[in-house]
């Protein structure tokens, strides 16, 4: 990890905010219904930059993200409700189950090399909807009507951390050698290839990171809301974080979290707006759209340029 | 240079910090210990997302339920002021719009969801808040009874029956109105729905008397149910029994039919729609019967004048759903007036001693286990494949 004044600032600002976020939560000063909007916001974060991974820096179209969020979130509420297990082998089992699963879809579509873009857009989309209707018929986590009576684990501490922890390592990632051959498949696959750059390898590296991140956010997600069931993972839900992701802009950590939260809160918002507010929801993605076609932050990541300085390439 | 950083520093952190602090909501109001001119009540609804007709159907209901009881002069001479929020059909939208409601404006009751599972997702929320929330349609047991502890769950109620009282209904309409001595069961193997009602269709008709000859399975993807069928005519049952979805179910009649079977078939909710009637002839459909929370069509002067309203405000006839949606609305107001304040646990009493309340979907009382007990009615067809209304069945 470089260590430089960029991240030491960000991440003393992410402690400051840590620590007055949880001083205003144990005070009561948030009520219950911000701090349920908070931690939507902090998973939304985790979804749209794990996605960003493949949809922005790889470069590939995954339609599928909220199947590996299903997969994290059933494997470990069935860990903690079922087989009364604690929380953090739940967590870890649930990613890393998610990730494996990302290496089982990922292995044939991109085993052919240069196969990938629309074939992964429709294989993830199959995926995604595979994953809902086994779970839909899985009578041991609850069938249609879902798992309810999931444990309420997820605190804030923990949240905060993983969140901070996925956002680091994705970052990493990307600025890494591995993250380095990603981004040369984006720009030119054959160009990549003809460097020496294994074309399969790195896409399922990405697409596998992805996933366990997903299935991360997606254990966090079920033991938050209490129940969770195949519909929650639906297509839309997909979708809800490819806007995200779009949104802030593919290709740019610091865009998908400002989309991400931007989002959560407009949503909360309009909840004023009782049957509009979809219709109020769709009209701003427009327009933002139609003026920063981009996406927010375009490929860029946003940075406080005085701290810059020794920085400059 | 090093100065300016600094503050540059202390700007950002301080613009981050009253960010999060404008966040905060304010501190709850003391409730009032006399009686209050209005009381809030929540309403959380489907109005958006795949089950958006339910919620809109219920969310219209509700509301006109509200201008009735506020224009005959409230609850007791309590005003009642709903507020409505949209769920998306989300469970996660879901417990978040309850929160709002119990920790923003402070309602003591909430009526909602419409689906088991946004329901389900409320539950912690009225433990954590000691709101009561009332489903109007939520049907799955574990809405009110936790399935591992079998406690009833404080602040949870529903205003509709759940799925297996209505295989007890057909049971007991096929064994005493249709004089059936024999029966068998066709069951959708992939629902949770079909299964259910198959066990209790089962051990209410043995119950009267009756005789289970065969129970036969099919699954959502078939369309010829001929073979099947002719096995379980070939027993010679007085009733077959389907506790199924409309799709299915078409086909199902139309082929015992074809294949000469002149006895009756019973049904359950999952009936109710258009798809029969278009698939089968009016002369197909004589001798079957389903059972429902209700019927437009009854004679009932409380349900025709709920019709008539119903039509005159939205220019349509009210589904079951609307129906049901409209007597939650009364349960609440009639709670809320019984309880004479808007105080958190008044209300939830009152709820739940709810007994003898007069809907549009029949007399409710509720149990023990904050399920009503009420009446169902049983639907057949007329002659031009028309759903008419056959009668009422009482739980003994």
């Amino acid at each position: 990890m470089k260590i430089n004044k960029q991240l030491v600032f960000n991440l003393s600002l992410a402690f400051l905010l840590f620590f007055v976020i949880h001083f205003l939560m144990s005070n009561r000063i948030i009520s219950a219904y911000y701090q349920l909007n908070i931690y939507l916001l902090f998973i939304n974060i985790i979804m749209a930059t794990s996605l960003n991974l493949v949809n922005g820096f790889l470069g590939q179209l995954h339609l599928g993200h909220a199947g590996f969020m299903a997969v994290g979130a059933y494997v470990s509420a069935a860990m903690t409700t079922k087989m009364d297990l604690p929380f953090l082998p739940a967590v870890i089992t649930g990613s890393i189950a998610a990730g494996i699963v990302g290496l089982l879809i990922g292995y044939p579509i991109f085993r052919s090399g240069r196969l990938g873009g629309d074939y992964l857009a429709i294989a993830t989309l199959g995926f995604g909807e595979i994953v809902r209707i086994i779970f839909v018929n899985t009578q041991y986590v609850g069938g249609a009507s879902g798992l309810s009576g999931i444990p309420r684990y997820t605190n804030w501490p923990i949240l905060f951390f993983l969140t901070v922890a996925t956002v680091l390592l994705i970052r990493n990632f990307i600025n890494s050698s591995h993250g380095r051959a990603v981004l040369s498949i984006r720009e030119d696959e054959i160009a990549a290839e003809t460097m020496g750059i294994n074309l399969t390898k790195y896409k399922l590296m990405a697409f596998s990171i992805a996933a366990f991140f997903a299935g991360l956010a997606g254990t966090l997600y079920a033991h938050y809301f209490f129940i969770i069931s195949p519909n929650t993972f639906n297509f839309l839900k997909s979708v809800d974080y490819l806007v995200m992701a779009v949104l802030g802009g593919l290709g740019s950590i610091t865009g998908s979290i400002i989309a991400a939260s931007g989002l959560t809160i407009i949503s909360a918002l309009l909840q004023d707006f009782g049957a509009l507010r979809m219709v109020a929801y769709s009209m701003i993605l427009v327009i933002i759209m139609i003026f920063r076609p981009s996406g927010l932050m375009g490929t860029k990541e946003f940075k406080l340029s005085f701290l810059e300085e020794k920085e400059r390439r | 240079m090093k100065n300016k950083k600094f503050i540059a520093g202390l700007v950002t952190i301080l613009f981050a910090v009253t960010m999060i602090a404008g966040c905060g909501g304010g501190t709850p109001d003391p409730t009032p210990s006399e009686t209050p001119d209005s009381v809030k009540v929540g309403v959380n609804l489907e109005l958006s997302g795949n089950v958006a007709q339910f919620g809109q159907a219920v969310a219209n209901a509700v509301e006109m339920a509200f201008e009735e009881i506020n224009a005959a002069g409230g609850a007791n001479g309590i005003m009642l002021e709903p507020v409505l929020y949209d769920n998306r059909s989300d469970n996660a939208e879901s417990l978040n719009v309850a929160t709002r409601l119990a920790s923003q404006d402070n309602v003591p009751v909430i009526i909602g969801p419409v689906t088991s599972s946004n329901t389900l997702a409320a539950i912690p929320v009225s433990e954590q808040f000691e709101v009561s929330v009332v489903t109007p349609t939520g049907t799955a047991t574990a809405v009110t009874v936790d399935d591992r502890t079998g406690e009833t769950r404080p602040f949870m109620f529903r205003t509709c029956f759940i799925d297996p009282f209505q295989g007890e209904v057909a049971a007991q309409f096929a064994a005493q109105n249709l004089e059936a001595t024999t029966a068998s069961i066709y069951v959708d193997n992939n629902s949770d729905y079909s299964k259910g009602l198959e066990a209790s269709f089962q051990s209410a008709f043995e119950g009267f008397g009756g005789e289970i000859v065969s129970v036969e399975g099919f699954v959502i993807e078939d369309r010829d149910f001929r073979s099947t069928l002719t096995r379980m005519i070939g027993n010679n049952p007085d009733v077959i029994f389907i506790p199924a979805y409309e799709e299915q179910v078409a086909l199902i009649i139309s082929q015992a039919r074809e294949l000469g079977y002149e006895g009756a078939l019973v049904g359950t909710d999952g009936w109710d729609g258009p798809r029969l009637p278009e698939v089968n002839s009016p002369e197909n459909l004589q001798n079957a019967y389903f059972t429902n929370h209700y019927t437009s069509e009854s004679d009932d002067p409380k349900v025709v004048e709920f019709v008539n309203n119903y039509r005159d405000a939205y220019g349509s006839t009210p589904t079951a759903l609307a129906a049901l949606g409209y007597d939650a609305a009364y349960v609440v107001a009639d709670a809320i007036a019984r309880a004479g304040s808007g105080d958190k646990i008044a209300i939830r009493d009152a709820i739940a001693s709810t007994s003898g309340f007069v809907g549009v979907t029949g007399t409710v009382t509720l149990d023990e286990q904050h399920n009503p007990v009420k009446s169902a009615v049983i639907l057949g067809f007329d002659d031009e494949g028309r759903q008419t209304y056959v009668t009422t069945v009482d739980p003994n």
